[in-house]
């Protein structure tokens, strides 16, 4: 798709409106992602490290939990992410549903196994936290209830893409899917929430307390930092893969393959 | 160095959480770059299957 | 009052969707067998709990709410593979989303037929199981509202469900996969009103939260239902 030479100078309007177009390119795309996604890569092994030296090391234990708490560096990140990606997801989804952008629904499928892999590791180490902790390995607590039923709305959407042969189709349906899931989350939240309260199990206020000591909060920060990068990097490498997949018969995949 | 890896007596705990964490996400970093690979060496080799010029 | 002839001719929403509904009562009536299943199907999942978990009435009140919530939600979800199947295969499907008349209305009154023939039967059905669970006397009315509003939303949600797999061959348990989880309000909020009302609990604050989540569903689950369908159909 070549790119029209505007005849009148450049507004800054054009311009946003050629940067848009640019990135809907699928070759673009693909050659931006492959410059970006190590080194985003890299930037997520780097905040690892600094994460677990600050969070493993740095940080004293806690008064009450003694060293289990450690394991929110990684819990809060992951149940964050699980959110956040589903979100990202689902928006992307509607987008390529609504302007009918392929990137967008390639991006949106790229997200959905890495959201999935958060809500898993969310699930692992919050029943790892809970055993030390409350004693068990599994609590019907509001947070851990509703990262399952997280887990079974991405399940249920990579079951759909995987069902449905055709790519644009798969696309299009797991958007509404996941557009109908982004609706529900809230209610879900609320009604977990809600069931949790009156069925009276422990609540968790690990970051409940009023103030949380500075050791602690900086390796969570850098955990933050870290999973976002990571997000980055996996999710930008599974749309490499879907825009090769898809655009094969392309003579820029051509010259990858052969070049 | 020992009181390290027992962390109180929740070692267990702690490092199969990160651990877990560790080969999953790293699984999920690795798995589309092999994809990838293997993507361009099929769509490259002679027999490309059906619809290619 | 001047009436041109294309208002004359043209039908009333409620009209389009009266139509519609009573077309597919009709249609379900001549196979009246095939549609006492759900009935069935939710008479021997409650029955099957107590076998399982033991006869004593004072535990199985106490599982009742949650055996009879699960059970009406199962009866419903397995049926709704159904609602657009036969639509689907014999190209009627296409016509309805190409239809003069509003698509919205016209799937709206697929869904509430459907319900009216798979859900309601259960619910007069669940007076007689809640005696099998020994479910007091004063929890009835509590369990026939909660299962009267819940159902209808389970519907609305499962058919979007139905609309996004109907056009695949080998569908096994996709559907219930994707729109269980959906489910998990309705179940939380219907359960708890008849659990309160066990207990002589205030239930009306659930059964409301139920009745905001119909309401929700009446509204934007038909628009998702359209855009379902039109996925599937391409």
């Amino acid at each position: 798709m070549a790119m029209r030479k505007p005849a009148q100078p450049t507004t800054s309007r054009s311009r946003a409106w050629r940067w848009f177009h640019r990135f809907g390119s699928p070759a673009y795309f693909y050659f931006f992602a492959g410059r970006w996604a190590p080194r985003f890569g890299h930037l997520a092994v780097a905040f690892f490290l600094a994460g677990l030296y600050f969070g493993l090391v740095v940080a004293p234990p806690d008064y009450q939990m003694g060293d289990s708490y450690r394991i929110i560096f990684i819990h809060v990140p992951s149940a964050w992410m699980s959110m956040f990606i589903y979100v990202v997801m689902a928006v992307s989804a509607g987008i390529g549903l609504v302007w009918r952008i392929k990137l967008s629904h390639a991006v949106a499928r790229s997200c959905a196994p890495v959201g999935a892999a958060f809500t898993f590791c969310a699930l692992v180490t919050g029943a790892l936290w809970g055993k030390p902790t409350w004693g068990t390995y599994w609590i019907w607590d509001a947070r851990l209830t509703s990262e399952l039923v997280l887990l079974f709305l991405y399940v249920g959407y990579m079951a759909l893409l995987a069902a449905l042969d055709d790519w644009k189709t798969g696309s299009r349906a797991g958007a509404v899917l996941a557009l109908v899931g982004l609706v529900n989350i809230p209610i879900i939240h609320y009604s977990v929430e809600w069931w949790n309260t009156l069925h009276q199990g422990a609540t968790i206020t690990k970051l409940g307390r009023p103030s949380i000591d500075i050791r602690m909060l900086v390796p969570l920060l850098i955990m933050f930092a870290a999973v976002n990068f990571y997000f980055l990097a996996a999710m930008l490498n599974r749309v490499r893969c879907e825009l090769l997949d898809q655009e094969r018969r392309t003579r820029w995949v051509q010259e990858v393959v052969n070049g | 160095m020992a009181e390290f890896f027992e962390m109180g007596g929740h070692g267990f705990f702690i490092w199969t959480s990160y651990a877990v964490t560790a080969l999953v996400l790293l699984h999920g970093y690795l798995a589309p770059v092999l994809r990838r690979k293997n993507l361009i060496r099929q769509l490259g080799s002679p027999d490309r299957g059906p619809g290619t010029k | 009052m001047v009436r041109t002839s294309a208002s004359a001719r043209k039908p009333s929403p409620w009209t389009v969707f009266r139509v519609s509904v009573t077309r597919d009562l009709a249609v379900a009536w001549r196979h009246l067998h095939e549609g006492t299943h759900p009935l069935l199907f939710f008479i021997l999942t409650v029955s099957l709990f107590p076998l399982a978990a033991g006869p004593d009435p004072v535990f199985l009140r106490q599982l009742a709410p949650g055996i009879l919530w699960i059970a009406a939600l199962l009866s419903t979800l397995l049926v709704l593979d159904s609602l657009f199947r036969t639509e689907y295969e014999d190209g009627t499907l296409e016509q309805i989303l190409t239809s003069a008349h509003p698509v919205v209305l016209i799937v709206l009154a697929k869904v509430a037929a459907h319900w009216i023939l798979s859900a309601l039967p259960l619910v007069a059905v669940s007076v007689f199981l809640g005696m099998m669970l020994n479910l007091p006397a004063h929890a009835y009315p509590a369990m026939v509202l909660s299962l009267l509003v819940g159902t209808p939303a389970m519907s609305l949600i499962g058919a979007i469900g139905a609309g996004l797999t109907v056009g695949l061959r080998r569908r096994g348990l996709l559907l219930a996969l994707i729109v269980m989880p959906l489910y998990v309000p309705i179940l939380i909020f219907g359960a708890h009103a008849v659990q309160s009302s066990i207990v002589q609990a205030n239930w009306v604050s659930p059964l409301l939260l139920l009745g905001a989540i119909l309401v929700l569903s009446l509204t934007l689950a038909p628009f998702a239902l359209v855009a379902a369908l039109k996925t599937s159909l391409h």
